[in-house]
């Protein structure tokens, strides 16, 4: 965090580099852009000390959309990428973003094992259920009777996967959800996730105009969550299994130990040669 | 038996038992007393994949000079019992010349290995073990087998010290009275005196030891990776010790999340490394082609088993060198190394690291089971790899200030422009995996894909790598061509040749990738016949030689697969009898 009047405050446009986006008009991953920008700007962060990390998809484009540093990692991969990095780099501000096809299925190994691991990042997930980049297909997050996409052409047949229901189960320490058509609730939620020490989910209910635009009634159907955040892992899943998928705000946060090596060094290459001699 | 085996002599010897009996034990402190002897000397294991009550068997091999494979037989076979050795009789070549070394209460010796001719000796161990408290059988055979060595009663127990200390004084001190018992009751032999002693310490190290050396030798501060044998023994070496180097080691979920987790930390700036076997490695080529694209640096050392699949898992093969050289989709060049023996661990990991930090890209080194869970008694490495005095640290060229052409992916004169670090302000950039212009912005422009292309094509080809892509041992008309671990056999081959009066030089490929073709015709010259050795059935190197236009077309090939080492005798027999083999 700075020192403050050492830097002339930013603001979010500031944030905001010079690419211009690759998504359809009327996305509701703007809005997660614009949130992003908006978050960074409150907390005065560092634009060098801010690292954007994504795996591959319509959402994962928003790191070149931030100016700040920024990976484009594989399908899938964002997350061991970012762990990665914060464990080397535990001085970075290190904010994760993806969809649901990237996060919860190729990726869905590395999504368990970050929630309990621990590590102080933010992983915003702009759920639309569809894979966009590639035309539309049924997400790990689709209902089961969506049956427009030719590879599905009666449905998936599965039950939606339930990302908070996982996160909590895995072992996340802070999970919320937000909705791109709400900016400044999720700007809020978005500041209180990368300030929480640990790991932070935010699936962030972000329409897809092209291949979901039923999607566009999710403004009437949310609502914010009645009750205060639960420190509580037991009424947190009981919150969870209830809830209507629609309830915006953060659902659960708790202080756990966080994943994080931070050892100094004590000894050289050539102290450690001395066991190898007879 | 002709004569008796000297450590002087190059006395070859295998200890076989049962999991659980500590055949292995005996011959770390075996090979550890014989160090301390002054003489050098090398141990192979070999173990079944069971994780208790399999076979086990340590091989060793001793001598006045650096060993740097086992031999063709062994001159002493000490059986401490003989269930499941039937398992592995085919490693354990004797002849009438050989003796085996057993106690009859431990059963009938397998018909197999009598039907070598080897001479049979019963020794009261278990009575002496018996007579002992808490007495053990491996410990009285070491002590009386280290007896008819010649070796001196306190090197053995140095070795055991060294070997068992860690293990508290309930195991060492009744280990040292069995290594006594078994001592003063073999037979009384002159005891050797002791190998000239060396000016400077000699190291007793493993593969997998010298590989995570090597690798903080090279500056790794940053390991993420996967259990997986043969390799696990790279990582159990460097969790601890990088931690007291101010760095640290992440086990991942998989090696999807291993390898982008070094992406990850190299990024950030910390050089990063993982190790891992042929599943992992195939599973970490998609990361691979990121860690090319994006030009960050990692090093892989991908310790090789009998493949494909989960094959062998125990035993040694080289049949990675198709995945390391063509596993990656689309044209994504990197380096490719193999370590030639176990001190080369050291020296050719360290250089795969500079190499990889200075040219910003992936550089996989080939060790394999033979290598990794070996243990050699070897001369310390130098400062530098390869002996190479105070040549320079190879470094990543990192930008230092906010340059006002900062573009990540700006075409250099040699193709490596300076990396921004997090941190560094104005140096911002999005690294990609989507082919991109100089700046990072993807791009799907037939201009940018050519010039990033090139870009990372010639920051390799056009590096000069100097003059340790090979070692070449030795002249001759008749040329001994290999990689990697191979070496070994090959080098002892080629000078068993030469003693004999057939002029045989020696290659061996350290760096694979870039393929130094030039260099390599040089040194092949005229030479009038060629066999390239490998342990594989598809002959990897010799058809990777053929396509880079880089062997005469009278080469010939000499490649079989694991899990049996290749043997010094085989080579030379393949080498001079040119009916002997089917030729590729």
């Amino acid at each position: 965090m700075d020192v403050a009047g050492i830097t002339p405050t930013l603001r979010a446009k500031d944030y905001k580099s010079d690419v211009a986006p690759v998504w359809c008009p009327g996305c509701g991953h703007f809005s997660v852009l614009s949130a992003v920008t908006k978050a960074l700007a409150h907390l005065k962060l560092h634009k060098e000390r801010v690292a954007m990390i994504s795996g591959i998809g319509c959402s994962s484009r928003l790191p070149a959309y931030v100016d700040a540093y920024g990976f484009h990692g594989i399908h899938g991969r964002a997350l061991p990428l970012a762990s990665g990095l914060k464990a080397a780099r535990p001085d970075l501000t290190v904010i994760v973003a993806g969809g649901d096809g990237d996060g919860f299925s190729i990726g869905g190994n590395h999504f368990l094992h970050a929630c309990r691991r621990n590590m102080d990042l933010t992983y915003i997930v702009m759920d639309n259920e569809v894979y966009g980049m590639t035309k539309g297909q049924a997400s790990p997050t689709t209902q089961p009777d969506w049956a427009k996409s030719k590879l599905t052409p009666h449905g998936t047949g599965m039950r939606p996967f339930l990302p908070t229901a996982i996160a909590l189960a895995a072992g996340a320490s802070f999970i919320a959800r937000g909705f791109a058509g709400d900016p400044n609730g999720l700007t809020k939620l978005l500041v209180e996730a990368i300030e929480h020490p640990g790991f932070a989910f935010l699936q962030v209910l972000s329409p897809c105009q092209t291949f979901r635009p039923e999607q566009k009634e999710w403004k009437h159907l949310v609502h914010p969550v009645e009750t205060a955040p639960t420190d509580d892992p037991v009424d947190a899943a009981r919150f969870i299994q209830a809830d209507d998928g629609m309830a915006l705000g953060l659902f659960y946060v708790r202080r756990l130990p966080v994943w994080q090596p931070q050892n100094q060094p004590t000894a050289t290459p050539a102290d450690l040669e001395r066991e190898f001699a007879l | 038996m002709t004569d008796r085996p000297t450590l002087a002599g190059g006395a070859t010897l295998a200890i076989t038992g049962s999991g659980g009996s500590g055949a292995v034990t005996a011959g770390l402190i075996l090979l550890a007393a014989v160090g301390r002897a002054g003489y050098f000397g090398l141990l192979g294991r070999s173990a079944g994949p069971q994780i208790r009550g399999g076979e086990s068997a340590a091989m060793l091999r001793f001598g006045l000079r650096p060993i740097e494979c086992m031999g063709d037989r062994f001159d002493l076979l000490v059986g401490l019992d003989w269930e499941n050795v039937a398992r592995f009789a085919d490693e354990l070549p004797l002849d009438r010349d050989s003796l085996i070394l057993t106690d009859a209460q431990a059963g009938p010796i397998p018909e197999i290995l009598v039907r070598s001719g080897a001479q049979v000796r019963s020794l009261p161990w278990k009575a002496l073990a018996d007579a002992a408290a808490e007495g053990r059988v491996n410990m009285v055979a070491l002590g009386m087998v280290g007896a008819m060595l010649g070796l001196p009663l306190d090197a053995l127990e140095a070795g055991a010290r060294t070997t068992l200390g860690g293990k508290g004084g309930r195991v060492l001190t009744p280990s040292l009275d069995c290594i006594r018992s078994g001592y003063s009751a073999a037979d009384a032999v002159p005891v050797s005196p002791s190998a000239l002693a060396p000016a400077v310490a000699r190291w007793n190290i493993s593969g997998n030891e010298a590989a995570g050396l090597g690798a903080v030798r090279g500056g790794v501060r940053f390991v993420a990776a996967y259990p997986i044998t043969p390799a696990s023994e790279v990582l159990e070496w460097l969790a601890p010790r990088l931690e007291l180097l101010g760095g640290s080691l992440l086990q991942a979920e998989d090696e999807l999340a291993s390898i982008n987790m070094i992406i990850g930390s190299s990024f950030g700036g910390v050089p990063s490394l993982t190790a891992t076997s042929g599943p992992g490695l195939s599973l970490m080529v998609e990361g691979l082609g990121l860690a090319v694209a994006s030009e960050t640096p990692v090093v892989v050392v991908n310790v090789q088993r009998g493949g494909p699949s989960t094959g062998i898992p125990t035993k040694s093969e080289q049949s990675d060198l198709n995945i390391a050289l063509y596993g990656l989709h689309g044209d994504a060049p990197h380096l490719v190394l193999a370590a030639l023996g176990i001190r080369d661990c050291i020296d050719t990991v360290e250089w795969a690291v500079g190499l990889a930090e200075r040219l910003q890209t992936v550089a996989i080194v080939l060790s394999d089971q033979m290598l990794g869970q070996s243990r050699a008694i070897i001369d310390p490495p130098g400062d530098r790899p390869f002996g190479a005095g105070e040549r320079p640290r190879l470094l990543r060229p990192i930008a230092q200030d906010a340059d006002p052409d900062h573009r990540r992916y700006r075409p250099a004169p040699d193709g490596v422009s300076p990396m921004a670090l997090p941190g560094l302000p104005g140096g911002m950039y999005t690294a990609e995996g989507l082919e991109h212009g100089a700046g990072g912005t993807p791009s799907s422009r037939a201009i940018d894909h050519a010039e990033q292309l090139d870009k990372r094509l010639h920051k390799l080809t056009g590096f000069d790598y100097g003059p340790d892509w090979a070692e070449i041992r030795g002249e001759g008309d008749h040329l001994l061509l290999t990689w990697g671990s191979s070496a070994g056999p090959v080098f002892e081959a080629a000078e068993r040749l030469r003693d004999s009066g057939t002029p045989t030089r020696a290659i061996a490929l350290r760096l694979l990738a870039p393929l130094q073709r030039d260099a390599l015709l040089e040194a092949i010259g005229s030479a009038g016949s060629i066999l390239v050795v490998e342990q594989n059935q598809a002959a990897q190197c010799f058809a990777y030689l053929h396509s880079q236009r880089a062997l005469p077309e009278h080469a010939r090939s000499f490649a079989r697969p694991g899990p049996l080492p290749l043997r010094p005798a085989e080579i030379m027999r393949a080498l001079t009898d040119r009916d002997g083999r089917e030729e590729t």
